[in-house]
């Protein structure tokens, strides 16, 4: 469970989140939408304290997370882009993070061979593609267990084969239990993996609920329609819609 | 802390990967070995490793301390996600590039020295002092490196800024003092002109080394003054002290920096 409350945060001028406020439930993959630049990944970098927040606080499974390593134990984290040291190879990226944390956890090889990585163990990392690149990171944030999975797009760039099979790892840990955010511009992806939809429009929480209620509330069957309906402002969302969602049909124009 | 190590422990096999400190130990060994082999005197080559001291130090520590600190920013942010906590990471990664460069410095110059002595007598305290005080120059320029780096978002702003810094400290701060003192010479103005002394870490370094000289010529006003006013032994600590503090506050403004930083 991941709580984030009145979460505010200014870049210079800019003003990314504007006291964002929402639960994430485990065992729920949770999506975060939002057009471009609307705070997604912002939200997502406090929770995991690389970005630290004006005000508000976060709580990761009950503990604050703010100057509190402790709480990212169990925190899984991909990146949108991952970047790693150039010099060092795949096995010694996850020899050095192994290290960092004090841990061997039982299933790296096996999370080696699923990603299919094994053939790129001995490469540095500057020489690999963006693909085997998000395969590493994948293969890292699922390494040690993790009760929350936060994953900004995770599967730009991967194929088809990993990224089923990422969606499949990421629906398994669902079911176990974990808590997942996630960000992603894919209908597909949303679709098949979405619980909970977590609406964001410049910096602020616009909407919280299910992809079947955006579905019925926006009158458009088609997913991209209808959240490109929400980013546009075509459809306007305010508290009453909130309420209105939890109902079977709802009629918002 | 264990953190602090294995961050530590990379940054130091990272930078030894890039060749540039097993150039630097050469260079400093081909430069003590060849003056103390031609020059054939100590005290002279130690004066003369001093200007080494003085000019290149802080410039190569600055370029490569700031080189480190933008190459390795992404990795850095992989590394915070895991549950470390960021004032070890910061420490280890800055004690990975310093400890490196200063202990180049002092095997590089002080290999020469230790083998010079097997047939010559030398003054072991002055040439402890050079090493100390080379070692703690290293130490401050790869902190204002780190903390320059981190005030800055952009490189080449922040590269600018440390050249900047660097010809102030070398070049633009003896000529300030001399014109000062030139301005002033009617008033008494020791206490302002070692006030000055202490803001600048490569005078403080040039003073810790020449007081064991006894070389007030060589030492310029200020040396000349902590000599007179402190006495040797006081104005040496008092010079090591505040070179302390010239390491203790950039490192100290890095890790606030460091642990407000959003990445």
């Amino acid at each position: 469970m991941v709580v984030v409350d009145a979460l505010s945060k200014r870049f210079g001028k800019l003003e990314v989140l504007k006291g964002v406020s929402a639960a994430f439930a485990p065992g729920k993959v949770t999506a975060v939408i939002g057009p471009n630049a609307s705070g997604k990944t912002t939200l997502m970098k406090c929770i995991l304290g690389l970005v630290v927040p004006d005000t508000g606080t976060v709580t990761i499974d009950g503990e604050p997370a703010r100057d509190n390593p402790a709480s990212r134990k169990a925190v899984g984290y991909m990146p949108q882009e991952p970047r790693f040291p150039d010099n060092l190879k795949v096995s010694e990226l996850f020899e050095f993070v192994q290290d960092l944390r004090g841990e061997r956890p039982a299933g790296l090889d096996e999370l080696i061979d699923y990603f299919e990585l094994r053939p790129h163990l001995n490469k540095p990392l500057r020489v690999l593609s963006g693909g085997t690149k998000q395969k590493t990171s994948a293969v890292l944030t699922f390494l040690f267990h993790p009760k929350v999975l936060i994953l900004d797009e995770p599967s730009a760039g991967l194929d088809p084969v990993a990224s089923s099979r990422l969606k499949d790892r990421i629906l398994r840990e669902r079911d176990l239990g974990a808590t997942v955010i996630l960000t992603s511009h894919v209908m597909s992806e949303l679709e098949e993996l979405t619980d909970e939809v977590l609406f964001l429009l410049e910096g602020t929480v616009r909407y919280a609920g299910t992809l079947d209620a955006i579905r019925a509330g926006t009158g458009e069957r088609r997913l991209e329609r209808a959240i490109a309906k929400l980013m546009t402002g075509e459809v306007r969302l305010d508290d009453g819609f909130r309420l209105l969602m939890s109902e079977p049909r709802g009629e918002v124009a | 802390m264990s953190t602090s190590l294995k961050v530590m422990k990379y940054a130091f096999f990272d930078l030894m990967r890039s060749r540039w400190v097993l150039i630097y130990t050469l260079f400093f060994l081909a430069a003590t070995g060849g003056l103390l082999y031609f020059g054939d005197d100590a005290a002279q080559a130690v004066l003369s490793t001093l200007n080494l001291v003085l000019l290149i130090i802080p410039l190569v520590a600055l370029m490569l301390g700031m080189n480190h600190y933008y190459y390795t920013r992404d990795f850095v942010q992989l590394i915070l996600t895991q549950p470390v906590s960021r004032p070890s990471v910061f420490l280890g990664q800055y004690a990975g590039v310093a400890l490196p460069l200063a202990t180049a410095f002092v095997v590089g110059t002080g290999v020469p020295f230790v083998v010079y002595s097997l047939t010559h007598r030398i003054d072991a305290g002055l040439v402890l002092s050079l090493l100390g005080a080379g070692a703690l120059v290293s130490l401050v320029f790869t902190a204002l490196a780190f903390w320059l780096g981190l005030a800055n978002e952009e490189r080449a702003r922040a590269l600018g800024l440390a050249l900047g810094v660097w010809l102030a400290l070398t070049v633009v701060y003896d000529g300030l003092v001399l014109y000062f003192i030139v301005l002033a010479q009617a008033y008494p103005i020791e206490g302002a002109v070692m006030a000055a002394s202490v803001l600048n870490p490569i005078d403080l370094s040039r003073i810790l080394v020449l007081m064991r000289l006894d070389a007030a010529a060589l030492m310029g006003y200020t040396g000349a003054l902590f000599s007179t006013f402190l006495g040797s032994t006081t104005g040496a600590l008092v010079a090591l002290a505040a070179l302390v503090v010239w390491v203790a506050a950039p490192v100290g403004f890095g890790l606030l920096a460091f642990r407000r930083k959003n990445f």
